[in-house]
């Protein structure tokens, strides 16, 4: 059912918005404690990192569909006498 | 251009620097104005330059245009590509005109070749048809007219062209003999001429001989006499030369013109004879007159011969009495002049005794030779006579000879003319006859052919006639009974045929409309076994019954082909199913109204989620009668698709939901072709049980 594929996209996306944002603050969070003395920073920064993946494949995700695809076809040239 | 931007940016920051060391608030508004300022300036710049960004720029931030328009005026118009003008026009028409004028100068030249050709050709060469194998036939015609009868046209065209014929023919004999004739008798004066002129000379000579044996004349003339005389030998000689040489010319002209003549004899033609005549005649003059010049000169000849010969003998007499003198007296001299005063007297004396003696001897001689002579002048006279004799028959021989030749020319000139009249006698003659015959021929057969003809063609008609009418009564007769008998048998078997037909073809359609209408039944009922979210059972079998029981109903046939594969295969949703999926789909459609192509950002996404919140409209709207441009926006379409479903219009909900565009369109897809699918199928379906209720009532017969 086509109706339903927009749902789908919808519950993919919020998956992988909290798991990118989760690994993300992880992620944030080790690297502020182990290489940055316990700034904010990193973990901010991570989180940033995480969720604007998350929105960036989002949104190819539902865009998918209109975009392009194109191919570099190879120049053949035949030579006719 | 970025230059011009990095000053400005530079600018900002050292003032942005100055200020910051006045007042915050003052600063801040400073900074952000600058920053304000040098963005637009910089945007302003690089529109400048870049035409693209501009055109970007003044369709995504409204009012930009107009902007632009005052700071840097109208923008560039589009390039439009050149289009390059179509192909030269060929200077074909010279080249065409240049041939078409060759090629007529051609024909000119041959025409003009072939225009003396036949101009050589005509001048017919006429040869000349012996006229006696002509005359030949025609009496041969005469004789024998079944072979085949020359036309009297003929015969006298044939004559006309005998006479022409016969004509040039005599034109160039004539010619011949005149040119002949003519040559011959020039010839002919200049040998006579010749003769004479040596007959002259030999006169001469004979005269001068005389004169100079006739001594009494001084030495001294005599030497000169003696000079005139070899001139006149000369002279002679050549003049007799020179007539021999004319007298062979003329007779080989003679020669000549004998042998023309014999072949105008020869070439048998009759009027040609006088003058064929005529020249034999000259020629004959002209030889009599040669020879006559010829004995001439052979007599003067003859007394040249014994004057000459009277010279010698008196030379030699001359000669032997100086050789006598001599001998007396050898010491003188014959040289009588000198001589007086040296003589002596024995001289004198000797002289006068040797003169006496010579005398005596002289008279004796005399007195012997005047007998001799009486004997000699006997024997000359006997001579004389004899060759006188010989010449005499000569001459009487050629005589008789050239009489002969006159006889025999005029009994031909006769025989001629007595010819002549009489080939123009007969010629009339046969002509007559074959004209006579001619017409009397034809006349009879005329007649002939008319009565036969005539006789034949009544014949023939009344004959015709009879077998006609017979002919017709009978073949009447025969089709009349024959048409009476056929038509009967025709309608009574037709009659039994058609009542026959008409039974069995009512209980078979019968039959049929009864098992057609029982499937279209089954398959009806088959659709009523649709669940609320599931399809049917598939409409293969059913739809497979109807096929069987109606194989050879064509338009059944076509109308179960005409369904859908998917519908046999998996059956189709009911209406209820369709119209409860259908809220969803509207409810999704006006969520996702906002994207399409060109807008599908989830920043678009999240604006399109708020326009359906904010959005408030009716559920449904009644549709218009005809479609404005307008109301293909989706929500519209939407309300117009709910009106018709309440309505319980499938239909019409389809075609404004097939008229949605972008994401709405993708999620409207499935229920669209699901609703498609069970239109088609029912369309196909009702047309069926029409169609079979239709058949059953025409075939039902009234009780």
């Amino acid at each position: 059912m086509s109706e339903k594929e927009l749902g789908r996209k919808w519950d993919r996306c919020l998956a992988d918005c909290a798991v990118k944002f989760g690994t993300g603050l992880g992620l944030g969070i080790v690297f502020s404690v182990v290489f940055f003395k316990r700034r904010t920073w990193p973990i901010v920064f991570g989180a940033g990192l995480g969720l604007g993946m998350a929105y960036s494949n989002c949104q190819n995700d539902l865009r998918s569909r209109y975009v392009l695809h194109s191919k570099v076809a190879k120049y053949f040239s035949f030579e006719q006498k | 251009m970025l230059r011009v931007c990095w000053k400005g940016a530079h600018a900002a920051a050292r003032v942005s620097c100055y200020l910051l060391e006045r007042s915050t608030a003052g600063k801040i508004v400073a900074a952000s104005l600058l920053t304000v300022g040098g963005g637009l300036g910089g945007t302003i710049l690089y529109a400048k330059w870049d035409p693209k960004f501009r055109a970007n720029i003044e369709k995504s931030v409204p009012y930009s245009d107009q902007l632009f328009e005052m700071a840097l005026g109208p923008p560039p118009p589009p390039l439009v590509p050149l289009q390059k003008k179509p192909g030269k026009i060929e200077p074909l028409q010279i080249s065409s005109l240049s041939e078409a004028s060759k090629e007529s100068k051609q024909p000119k030249a041959k025409a003009k070749k072939s225009d003396p050709e036949p101009v050589e050709a005509p001048p017919a060469v006429e040869e000349a048809p012996a006229p006696t194998p002509q005359t030949l036939e025609e009496r041969k015609d005469h004789h024998e007219p079944a072979l085949k009868e020359r036309p009297a046209e003929e015969v006298s065209a044939r004559l006309a062209q005998q006479d022409k014929a016969e004509q040039d023919a005599l034109a160039a004999l004539t010619a011949g003999l005149e040119e002949s004739l003519g040559s011959s008798a020039k010839t002919t004066l200049q040998a006579i001429g010749a003769q004479e002129a040596a007959l002259t000379a030999i006169a001469t000579h004979t005269n001068k001989l005389k004169e100079a044996m006739d001594s009494q004349t001084h030495p001294d003339e005599k030497s000169t006499q003696w000079k005139a005389l070899n001139e006149a030998l000369s002279d002679r000689t050549r003049a007799m030369e020179e007539a021999e040489e004319a007298l062979l010319k003329a007779k080989g002209e003679l020669e000549i013109l004998r042998g023309v003549i014999n072949s105008a004899k020869q070439s048998k033609i009759d009027a040609a004879r006088p003058q064929i005549l005529a020249a034999e005649e000259n020629l004959h003059s002209m030889i009599v007159d040669l020879d006559k010049v010829v004995t001439k000169v052979q007599t003067a000849q003859t007394e040249a011969k014994i004057v000459s010969q009277y010279s010698e003998l008196v030379n030699e007499a001359k000669a032997q009495f100086q050789q006598e003198l001599a001998n007396i007296t050898p010491e003188i001299q014959a040289n009588w002049k000198g001589l007086s005063g040296k003589l002596s007297a024995d001289d004198l004396n000797s002289l006068i005794a040797h003169a006496h003696r010579r005398i005596d001897q002289l008279n004796r001689e005399l007195a012997e030779q005047r007998v001799r002579e009486q004997i000699h002048i006997e024997a000359a006279l006997e001579q004389q006579k004899l060759e006188d004799q010989k010449a005499l028959e000569r001459a009487v021989a050629s005589a008789l000879e050239h009489r002969r030749e006159d006889m025999r020319l005029e009994q031909e000139k006769k025989v001629q003319e007595v010819r002549e009249v009489m080939e123009a006698e007969m010629r009339t003659q046969l002509r007559r006859q074959a004209a006579a015959h001619t017409d009397h021929l034809r006349d009879v057969l005329k007649v002939q052919e008319q009565e036969l003809h005539e006789e034949a063609q009544e014949i023939l008609n009344s004959k015709m006639m009879e077998q006609e009418t017979r002919y017709r009564r009978l073949t009447q007769e025969q089709l009349d009974t024959f048409t009476l008998d056929m038509n009967a048998a025709y309608a009574r078997l037709k009659g039994i045929e058609e009542a026959i037909d008409s039974h069995v073809i009512a209980e078979e359609e019968a039959r049929k409309a009864h098992q057609l209408w029982l499937s279209v039944e089954a398959l009806n009922y088959t659709l009523k076994s649709a669940g609320a979210d599931s399809p049917t059972e598939p409409l293969e079998g059913a739809v497979g019954v109807i096929k069987e029981n109606c194989a050879e109903n064509e338009f059944a046939q076509a109308l179960t082909s005409a369904l859908p594969e998917e519908s046999l295969s998996r059956g189709i949703y009911g209406e209820a199913s369709l119209r409860a999926r259908f809220y969803d789909i509207r409810r999704l459609a006006r969520r996702v109204a906002l994207i399409d192509e060109t807008r599908n950002s989830l920043y678009q996404y999240f604006l399109s989620y708020l326009q359906s919140i904010l959005l408030f409209e009716r559920e449904q709207v009644a549709p218009p009668v005809k479609l404005a441009p307008e109301d293909l926006d989706t929500f519209r379409l939407l309300a117009y698709a709910t009106y018709s479903i309440e309505r319980g219009d499938l239909e019409l909900a389809a075609k404004f939901i097939n008229q949605l565009r972008g994401e709405s369109q993708r999620v409207a897809q499935d229920w669209l072709k699901e609703t498609r699918l069970t239109l088609e199928t029912k369309q196909v379906i009702s047309l069926l049980s029409a169609y079979a209720n239709a058949v059953g009532l025409g075939t039902t017969q009234a009780p």
